[in-house]
Formats: C-alpha cells, structure tokens, sequence
C-alpha cells in the first residue's frame, strides 16, 4: 500500500473525522437517555406503564436502521413538514432511538439483577419512588450495565457510517468519494479507514474501562478505605460476604 | 388474647388472613401489642413469624376480607387502620401513598442486613432521614454518628459496606433503622446470617436498646437465650395460629403445650 497517498488526502478527513465523532457522541448520548427512559418504563410494575415502552422498543429493534435513516432523511420531511436543521440530526436520532432501544433492554436486566433485599429495605425506610430509583437501585446497576454498553457503543460507532448513505460526509463517505479519484486507490483508502474506526473503537474501550473501574469503586469494590480509617490504624476487614 | 391495659394496643391484628397462592399462611390471626412491649415471635419454619413482620412494613399485604368493617382481616397500628384506610367512613384496603405515611414508624432489621452497597457507613444512616425524614444533612449526621457510637463503629464512618464484616454490617443497620426514630422495630432473625463468633456483639447492642429505649419490639429469632433476656412476651406459633403464648420464663421452663415443648427440644438441642 501507498501510504503517501493516504498522507496527502489526510487534510481532507478532518472534517468527515469531526463528523464521524458527532454523529458517534451525539447518538450515543440520545441512546442513553432513550435507554434509561425506556429501560426504567420496562421494567416498571404497572401495565399502563411498561406496554407502550415495550412497543416503542420492539418497533426500532425490529425495523431496520438504514430504513430507518431514510425515513428521518426523506420520509419525514415529506409526511410532516419536518426537516433537522442540521443534516447530522438524522443520523443522531435514527441512531440514537435504534441503540438506544436495544440498550434499555440492557438498563432493565441490571436493574432486574438488584437484589429483591435493596428494594426492601428502600422500602423500610419509606424512601420515595425517585429516591429509591436514583440513589438505591441505578448506582448498583449502572457498573452491571457497562461491559454490554461499551459493546453497542463501539457497534454505534461503526453503524455511523450507515449515514453516508443518506448525504453526510462522514469518514466512509469521504473515502469513497477520495478513492474514486483516479491515482488515489480505492484500497489503501478502505485500508486507512479500518485502522481509524479500530483507532476509535478503542478510545471508547479504554473510556469505558476507566468508567467501569470508577462505578465498581463507587459501589465499595476495589475501593480503598480511606484515609482517616488508615490514619486510625484500620485496616480493611474481612468481607462479610453478603452484598 | 393479652389482658386489655389502660393504653391502646400499638399493634393490632383483627382477623388477619395471609394467602400465598393456595397456601394460607396465616389464619385469622388475632393479637394485640402493648406500646413498649418487647415480644418473640417462636415456631417452626413456614409457621408465619417472619410473614407477620413483613406484613407490619409492608412488604406483604394482607389478603383482603370482603366487609373489613365487620370481618376484620384489618392490621390497626397506634389505633388506626394500617393495612386499610378509612374512606367514607368504611375500611378499604390502603394505597400505596396511605402505606408510604403510615409505615415511617415503623423500622425493620434484617436476616442479610440490606445495607446500600453504594454508599459509605455514614450515607447509609443518613440517607433516609435526609429524604425521607427531610432532616437536615448536619442534623442528619450528627445523630448518624451517635448511633454509629452507640453501636460501636465510629471507626467504620468512611468505609462501604462491603469492607465491614458480618456483624459489623449488621450493627450499622441496626444504626441506620434507629435513625429513622420508629415506634415499632421489627427484628427479622438478624443474627442467623453471621458468623457464630460474632452473634455476641448484634446481641449486646440489641440488649442495650431494649434496656435503653421504649420502643416496641417485634423480634423473630432462634437465639432463645436473647428471647429470655429482652422480651416481655413470647408468642409461640405453628401454622398460622399461635399456639401458645406466655412469659419467656414460663414457656421456656414449663411449656403447656406439646407443639411448644417439641419445638422448644429440637432447637435446645441443635
């Protein structure tokens, strides 16, 4: 391969680079609100509730993605009038709801992996719903949920090149419309791109990691005691067992 | 039925039916708890003692009686209608945000401690009366740290959960139920999960708050020694209904009935 080639056109992926990290950020926010959102609905108790969120996820899990980009991009606009500001948006949303979807399965199995003790003894000392919610049961799942989110994170990232199907000039798009270029080699540009998605792929491993790492320490696991109790001449004790 | 006192009963059980699927649990239980009264609950497994303080915290719910008003199958704590609320002058069964009112006096303690994972010692005690009790966070801790004393463990305040033993978890929930200030503590066999050597030290706390304080006492336990030393009343039970019940001194010393004594030999022996 002719990685002078690749030198050369490297000024002309900055901005599909900038692009592709968007549309990556952006979703990956909008599938993990949609996530929790959803994911808390599943796994409420009360029918009214759970229905409409199981139908919502069952949709965008079953329908497919590009499909689904081509309704934000084409359809949409012409049903209702409405258009994004920002070509981007479609991929952000479409994105977002699709992984978003299938990740709220993700919330719902660690927040069903709680164990039934922590519930009851929210309940025992008559904490509200929210407080409950928030302050007991996510900050036990949210380190359960990380491996799998980091999994359809980087599953985001490579699904991003789906919206160079729908005219935005992300890094797949860039290398196509640069390959064709005669002199320019399609293959050494393909070639550039899988190392970029795995450079990228794996800044979200390591981010993850370090996420991970901090939630489980958040959690007492790997935690040190601090340093007061160290200062005191404690040490950490043997583990009683039960969580 | 206990002997009826000037005071009202804290605790009331009128008729009480408790269903799981086809098994019925608890059969027209009927009792009456004194304020201040320190009462074991005895039996063989599945006899329903841990059932009646799950009911009391409301874990469970009672299995609804058609006309509570004259068939009962109502729980009445501190004179008012607890499993039921009263709504145009009849008893139906109460809502969630009846039961979310009612239930602050009430604290439990339990067999696999239930401390938060995610919070240090301190937070655990905290939280609840930060949020629920809508305390103040210095009055919180504060009153957080004289119950860690009490217990103990002011040296533990910054660690989690998970870097305490046994016992020592153990005697933070304990902390963290008595932060709450309730009227009623309910005990739900809270030294069977621990280690043998360090049943002692779950015990002698408990000893000092029942020599200390008025509150009422639920306790369901194996350690019959404990049930002699801190209650007023021992409650023998066996499927469903009691079978006896009397001082610790008399039903462990003289049993009447034979359900009592053959329950009361199987565990001194163990």
């Amino acid at each position: 391969m002719d990685w002078q080639i690749v030198i050369d056109s490297l000024p002309r992926y900055a901005e599909p680079l900038w692009v592709t990290v968007q549309v990556t950020l952006g979703s990956a926010a909008v599938a993990l609100f949609v996530a929790f959102g959803l994911g808390l609905m599943t796994s409420s108790k009360h029918l009214i509730v759970r229905t409409p969120a199981r139908i919502v996820v069952e949709f965008f899990r079953g329908s497919s993605v590009i499909v689904q980009l081509f309704w934000f991009a084409y359809a949409m606009p012409q049903l209702l009038g409405f258009q994004f500001d920002y070509a981007i948006m479609v991929g952000i949303m479409a994105l977002g709801l699709n992984y978003g979807s299938y990740s709220s399965e993700v919330v719902r199995a660690a927040i069903g992996a709680v164990p039934k003790g922590q519930w009851e003894a929210a309940t025992a000392l008559s904490l509200s719903p929210w407080t409950r919610t928030w302050r007991v049961v996510i900050p036990q799942a949210w380190p359960e949920m990380i491996p799998s989110l980091t999994s359809f994170a980087v599953m985001l990232l490579k699904a991003s090149a789906l919206v160079s199907m729908v005219s935005i000039i992300d890094l797949t798009a860039m290398a196509n419309t640069i390959g064709r270029v005669p002199g320019n080699e399609l293959l050494v540009q393909y070639g550039f791109l899988l190392v970029v998605y795995f450079i990228l792929a794996w800044l979200i491993w390591s981010g993850m990691r370090l996420l991970e790492r901090r939630a489980k320490r958040g959690i007492g696991i790997g935690a040190r005691p601090s340093k007061k109790a160290l200062a005191d001449g404690h040490g950490v004790q043997a583990s009683g067992g039960a969580m | 039925m206990p002997s009826p006192t000037s005071n009202e009963p804290i605790i009331r059980f009128d008729r009480v039916n408790k269903d799981f699927g086809d098994l019925r649990v608890l059969k027209e239980l009927c009792f009456d708890i004194d304020p201040g009264e320190r009462v074991t609950l005895i039996g063989p497994s599945g006899s329903g003692k841990t059932t009646i303080l799950r009911l009391l915290m409301t874990l469970e719910h009672v299995t609804p009686v058609k006309h509570p008003d004259e068939n009962g199958g109502v729980i009445w704590v501190e004179g008012e209608p607890y499993s039921h609320m009263k709504k145009g002058g009849k008893l139906h069964v109460a809502n969630e945000r009846y039961l979310r009112r009612r239930r602050q006096k009430v604290g439990m303690v339990f067999q696999q401690f239930n401390l938060f994972p995610n919070m240090r010692v301190l937070r655990n005690v905290t939280e609840a009366q930060v949020h629920t009790l809508r305390r103040s966070k210095d009055e919180a801790e504060a009153k957080a740290r004289d119950l860690l004393e009490l217990v103990g463990l002011s040296d533990k305040i910054d660690n989690y959960p998970n870097q305490l033993s046994g016992g020592q978890q153990q005697r933070v929930a304990i902390a963290r139920a008595l932060a709450m200030d309730p009227d009623i503590l309910l005990l739900d066999e809270v030294t069977s999960a621990l280690d043998p050597e360090l049943v002692a030290d779950v015990l002698a706390v408990l000893r000092d708050i029942a020599e200390t304080t008025s509150i009422t006492m639920l306790i369901v336990t194996h350690e019959m020694g404990f049930a002699r030393d801190v209650s007023n009343r021992v409650m023998m039970f066996d499927q469903g209904v009691i079978v006896e019940e009397d001082t610790p001194d008399r039903i462990f010393s003289d049993p009447q009935e034979v359900r009592t004594q053959d329950f009361l030999r199987a565990v001194l022996a163990e």
